[in-house]
């Protein structure tokens, strides 16, 4: 996502970073780059230009530190500025209420609002350890009510059922009653998707938000959506009291102006982000991080973080202990690296937090599918536990068998043993003095920062 | 709703397309409403806030340079001498633009059964569009069949039964989770045996970028066409109204993956103004077969360009 924008603002600020000084000429060169890079990321037409004034005053007037030449010193403006737009830091949900806290979703059709339930309603249960109920209150669109129950199931959060005969302001309070009496902490109302000029329907959501007085009002906007981002949202900050705004489908290869332009016009913080289809695509949305990523810098922080929360720790230093031992790293270690690694949503995900990958050009990273890796498991799989722990038995008649049970060709199987190999000759080196360190490095990216690392030893 | 859709289908087409790009017409009536207050002369501020205009309607940066360029060279060379002519001018450089893409979705000449796809990202209104066109398909003597193929999102197989039932359709789907081509396969094959006309097959929303997803959509492509070299007769990409340059992306992609063979643009009733058709315009000569315009089922609407560049342009 956004790599089209981090391209266009890299190449351009790439030529700055030569300059002696900031001048009126090659600013005002950059800055239009910049304004086309923008408006080609959908970013509405006033923030666009609120944001090259504000980034053209502050680069002329800036008193360039012995530290940093005049080109760094305008990355680093443009990054500040990008930052202040989408709003300087996260803003949590606010839960703080007598519970149930009620969240109500609103937005316009196919925005996500359902997927955007079911995906909070596991972040609040996993991360926040909140009991999660859930109800619909779109009694419209065909199935939506159990498209829910079906989320719901899922991501195991208390489904209310409801029918498409009822009133919506009924469910609404049906729903807290049976929320109450499940003494669960956080009731999360999806809505009807609606078109902001609708009025009847507007008016039929404003109701619900004064019947239910939810603690968030979140919006949801798709990253894909044009200039008409700014409308809508305006129509509906000013229909409804929003608390916050969550960006969906930001996966895509959608600049994502979307999340500038919603902020800047609502002043209302992007609390969420939507990564993907799967139900625990779902990360706050921090502005630094986002603006880091724009601009070619990488996200490490969310690797980081991404890789405590999801990867088995008893595991990771079972395996440590087990190689500092100097016992072999067998294939059933390498199937759980395997596991671990699409645990931290495959490489696709991981690779692009990384500094500079947003660079590599658009070929290069679809061919880190994470096909392969499934396909490796499954050849694992295919294997008695003898052969994985004891590879070299695996002869020619072993790996037919092998490729046969796993569906694939025989020399798959080889490239497999090839890489396992591989793997074992780097972990060798860890047991040497101070390889340690410099295994690490090399380990980090394939291993998305799980390899084992004992403690005291750095 | 339902007051709305017993309006005469006239009116109430027009009246849901002008309230729609009602706010496409008030934007574009700031750059394009002083050019109405009356003859006037041509000056820098005029053309400025045109531009603002066109790039507030999702035209995007290229294909509004080019349209910019191409009235001040007339501007220029004198050919256009006040505000009204350059309305006029802008008009008819608007609807050039989009004659190549309002071409008639016809059935004719295709083997039956006719198989059409129906692809896009997430959340654009492909079934929505299915239940309309297969009612709309119904009321001009066709028999209609729909296939499931959406077996990823929750629900999407009963919401596309739903639509179905109310149409009485026969809706041909398997669990979800099951392989959509399969299911697409066995609707084409099951239509030829009941002797249908045409099958709409639904197929599960995906963002363009998602490789090994539009690795799937090429096979189901790869499948159906065992049964009939021809299919899919039609691929159709829904793109949603309030899209914005993405859409120039999601257009390339689906092509590179199924190929296109046209267009559907969806909920042209809200705000969103879908400009986006003449950045497309500028790139391919897609057609746009229908538009949506509203939620019920006869809001399903053939394209026509000049309609929606007039919608577009008028100032009440």
């Amino acid at each position: 996502m956004f790599d089209s924008l981090s391209d266009r603002l890299t190449q351009t600020l790439k030529g700055m970073s030569g300059k002696a000084r900031l001048t009126e000429d090659n600013v005002g060169g950059a800055l239009r780059d910049v304004r086309v890079a923008l408006l080609e990321a959908d970013v509405a037409l006033n923030v666009v230009r609120e944001f090259i004034d504000r980034v053209k005053m502050r680069a002329l007037g800036q008193a360039v530190g012995a530290e940093l030449n005049p080109g760094q010193a305008f990355v680093k403006i443009v990054h500040e500025e990008l930052v202040h737009v989408m709003g300087d830091a996260n803003d949590a949900l606010n839960l703080a209420t007598t519970p149930p806290a009620v969240v109500l979703m609103a937005g316009l059709q196919g925005a996500g609002k359902t997927t955007t339930v079911a995906k909070l309603a596991l972040f609040l249960k996993e991360r926040e350890k909140k009991k999660v109920a859930v109800v619909s209150a779109d009694v419209y669109r065909p199935a939506a009510i159990e498209q829910l129950e079906t989320l719901a199931g899922e991501v195991d959060a208390y489904f209310i059922p409801s029918t498409a005969q009822e009133e919506p302001a009924a469910i609404a309070r049906r729903a807290v009653e049976e929320a109450k009496t499940q003494f669960a902490d956080v009731l999360l109302v999806d809505t009807a998707g609606r078109q902001a000029i609708d009025q009847e329907m507007m008016a039929e959501i404003q109701a619900l938000q004064q019947q239910l007085m939810p603690v968030e009002t979140l919006f949801v906007v798709d990253a894909m959506t044009g200039q008409d981002a700014a409308n809508t949202a305006k129509a509906f900050n000013d229909a409804l009291t929003l608390t916050g705004v969550v960006l969906a489908k930001a996966d895509g290869d959608a600049r994502g102006g979307a999340a500038l332009s919603v902020r800047a016009i609502t002043g209302k913080p992007i609390k969420f982000i939507g990564m993907g289809e799967k139900v625990d695509a779902l990360e706050p949305f921090h502005p630094d991080r986002l603006a880091s990523r724009i601009l070619g810098m990488g996200d490490v922080l969310t690797l980081i973080e991404e890789a405590e929360r999801k990867v088995d720790k008893r595991q990771a230093q079972k395996l440590a202990r087990k190689i500092q031992r100097g016992k072999k790293f067998d294939l059933e270690d390498f199937r759980e690296q395997l596991k671990q690694m699409a645990n931290m949503g495959g490489v696709g995900s991981m690779v692009d937090k990384l500094p500079g990958m947003g660079q590599l050009p658009a070929n290069a990273q679809a061919q880190l599918d994470d096909g392969l890796f499934v396909k490796m498991g499954v050849i694992i799989d295919s294997m008695t536990p003898h052969e994985r722990r004891f590879p070299d038995v695996i002869n020619g008649s072993r790996k037919q068998r092998i490729a046969r049970g796993s569906g694939t060709q025989v020399p798959d199987v080889n490239r497999l043993l090839k890489q396992h190999k591989q793997m074992q000759k780097m972990m060798k080196k860890v047991t040497r003095k101070g390889g340690m360190e410099k295994m690490m490095r090399g380990m980090q990216a394939m291993q998305g920062g799980q390899a084992p690392r004992p403690r005291g030893r750095r | 709703m339902s007051e709305q859709a017993q309006q005469s289908e006239k009116s109430g087409f027009w009246g849901k397309l002008r309230t729609g790009l009602g706010k496409t017409r008030a934007q574009l009536a700031e750059g394009v409403g002083n050019l109405l207050l009356g003859e006037k002369e041509i000056d820098a501020d005029v053309l400025t806030e045109l531009e603002t205009a066109l790039l507030l309607t999702d035209v995007g940066v290229d294909a509004t340079t080019e349209i910019m360029a191409s009235l001040t060279a007339k501007v220029k060379r004198r050919e256009l001498n006040d505000t009204v002519a350059l309305h006029q001018a802008l008009a008819d450089m608007l609807k050039e633009m989009l004659c190549p893409l309002g071409r008639p979705f016809t059935l004719e000449g295709i083997d039956l059964p006719a198989v059409i796809f129906f692809v896009g990202v997430n959340g654009v209104g492909k079934t929505t569009t299915i239940g309309k066109l297969a009612k709309r398909l119904q009321g001009e003597g066709h028999e209609v069949m729909l296939a499931a193929g959406d077996t990823f999102r929750a629900a999407a197989v009963e919401q596309l039964a739903t639509w179905g039932e109310r149409n009485g359709v026969p809706v041909i789907a398997q669990q979800q989770g099951s392989d959509s081509a399969s299911v697409v396969f066995d609707a084409v094959q099951a239509a030829r045996s009941r002797g249908v006309d045409v099958v709409l097959a639904d197929t599960a929303g995906r963002l363009q970028a998602k490789t090994n997803l539009m690795e799937e959509l090429s096979k189901i492509k790869r499948v159906v066409s065992r049964l009939d070299e021809a299919a899919p007769h039609e691929v159709l990409l829904v793109l949603d109204a309030g899209v914005g340059q993405n859409a120039l992306s999601q257009v390339r992609e689906f092509d590179a993956a199924v190929g296109v063979t046209g267009l559907v643009i969806t909920k042209l009733d809200g705000s969103a103004k879908a400009g986006v058709l003449f950045a497309i315009a500028n790139e391919t000569q897609k057609p746009v077969y229908f538009i949506g315009v509203g939620e019920s089922v006869d809001d399903l609407k053939p394209f026509s360009p000049d309609a929606f560049v007039d919608a577009l342009l008028s100032g009440d």
